[in-house]
């Protein structure tokens, strides 16, 4: 899977959760919980999503690594081509 | 028309989802009903048959008007009293003369008003903010969205002002150590898949539940004019909805749930508040509330009572924190627990008693 096809995943993701939220407009660099107001549940969705999406099974501990969309990104695209070569 | 929520004052019939004849058993959703909450499904109460259905989709009835008729099981058919659904409507209108005289002044229906004085009594107040409110008219179509806003923060408005008004509210607050708490839960969630892992709020729920039950004054509620203890536990939670304005449904014998399934309650619970689809029950009969602020950041919460409850406890967020064990400062994670309650029917002794409990309960997260 491709770093635009990951992204395109995360933002399908995030949609579902912030429906009302202009995604074209996010910024990448600054974290998603204080641009889309996301509480502890929609945290949780939103690592159930991307589970359900990518079959990637994200640790809490890891959770600080997405907290931004281009960390997310980076993240899940390594996360992805390593479980994809086991 | 159920009553869903403080200050509802009229429902409007969306949909049926039974029809004449059709069997319902308590549980059953048996019609949809449009609020300033949203789409709420309606729940009947009883079990039997459904006879005949009142009101008409579109319709816009005032909260305890009938909306169907239930032959219970065992009941001759049209012998026996009807059934409303869910609640009967008072037997005869309570309303003091000067109450009825401005009524008739003001060109008040008095059925159509809610009565806040004793046993429900209809009084002068209740006629002025029922003259005050436009009309009702049949909306044919959903609300708008803008629409929904405004009615819900005039309800919400409502019910606090009440609440401001007639509850004399007294506050407390601790602060708690967290550590074992959350380091049980990390362990835990290791072990559990992302679909089975569970939000520390649940344990903060899970330990006000528990707590309940040795402060039980604490959960209850005002009905005609009397205090009712309530054995189940039924934890009101409050939940903000995406785009403003916040409800707080039940979450059902909370105090009886292992964490795994509180969890999944909790989480069905705010999908159905954010996308539609709340149940009757969940809106009419939480004992008490709990509302948690901790995401936005703040270190503490202090709630106002939700009218008919008699409590509300506040949590801010879980933050590491300076906190002294045994002569040595170490850095711990804390929580601020608060506690807004009826001075009618509890005390700061009592209160403090309830904190207490939801302390030491966290300091024991394997047995929550």
């Amino acid at each position: 899977m491709t770093r635009d096809e990951v992204r395109a995943t995360v933002l399908r993701v995030l949609g579902d959760i912030a429906p009302e939220a202009d995604l074209a407009s996010l910024k990448p660099d600054v974290a998603l919980r204080e641009q889309l107001d996301l509480d502890s549940m929609d945290v949780l969705n939103f690592v159930v999503g991307l589970h359900a999406a990518l079959g990637v099974e994200i640790p809490e501990a890891d959770y600080p690594k997405f907290a931004t969309l281009d960390g997310g990104v980076e993240y899940l695209t390594g996360r992805h081509a390593a479980d994809a070569r086991r | 028309m159920p009553i869903l929520g403080a200050d509802m004052t009229a429902g409007t019939l969306v949909a049926w989802r039974k029809q004449p004849g059709d069997a319902v058993k308590r549980g059953d959703i048996i019609a949809e009903v449009e609020t300033d909450k949203g789409l709420i499904d309606v729940e009947v109460f009883v079990s039997g048959v459904l006879e005949k259905i009142l009101v008409a989709p579109g319709a816009t009835v005032p909260t305890g008007a009938v909306l169907a008729v239930i032959r219970e099981e065992g009941e001759a058919p049209g012998v026996a009293p009807p059934a409303a659904v869910p609640a009967a409507p008072p037997a005869r209108l309570r309303i003091s003369p000067t109450a009825k005289r401005l009524a008739e002044e003001l060109g008040v229906d008095p059925a159509t008003v809610r009565g806040t004085g004793p046993d429900g009594a209809i009084t002068r107040e209740d006629v002025e903010r029922a003259a005050a409110r436009p009309a009702v008219a049949p909306p044919a179509a959903p609300l708008a969205e803008a629409d929904r806003m405004a009615r819900m923060r005039q309800t919400i408005g409502a019910a606090m002002a009440r609440s401001k008004r007639e509850i004399p509210h007294y506050y407390l607050a601790t602060t708690i150590d967290m550590h074992r708490a959350m380091a049980w839960l990390a362990e835990a969630n290791l072990r559990r898949p992302v679909t089975e892992r569970l939000l520390y709020g649940v344990l903060l729920l899970k330990a006000v539940a528990l707590a309940l039950r040795e402060v039980p004054e604490l959960n209850a509620v005002w009905r005609g004019g009397q205090v009712v203890r309530s054995e189940a536990v039924h934890l009101g939670v409050a939940l903000s909805l995406r785009g403003g304005g916040l409800v707080a449904p039940a979450l059902h014998d909370a105090d009886r749930q292992s964490l795994g399934d509180l969890m999944r309650s909790f989480r069905d619970l705010v999908q159905r508040a954010r996308t539609g689809g709340l149940r009757s029950s969940e809106l009419s009969d939480p004992t008490i509330t709990v509302t948690s602020l901790g995401d936005q950041g703040v270190d503490s919460v202090f709630g106002i009572v939700y009218p008919p409850q008699v409590a509300i406890v506040g949590f801010g967020r879980v933050a590491e924190r300076p906190w002294s064990v045994d002569g040595t400062i170490v850095s711990r994670p804390v929580v601020t627990a608060t506690l807004a309650a009826d001075h009618r029917v509890s005390d700061g002794h009592r209160g403090s008693r309830f904190l207490a409990a939801v302390d030491r309960l966290l300091h024991e997260p394997a047995r929550l």
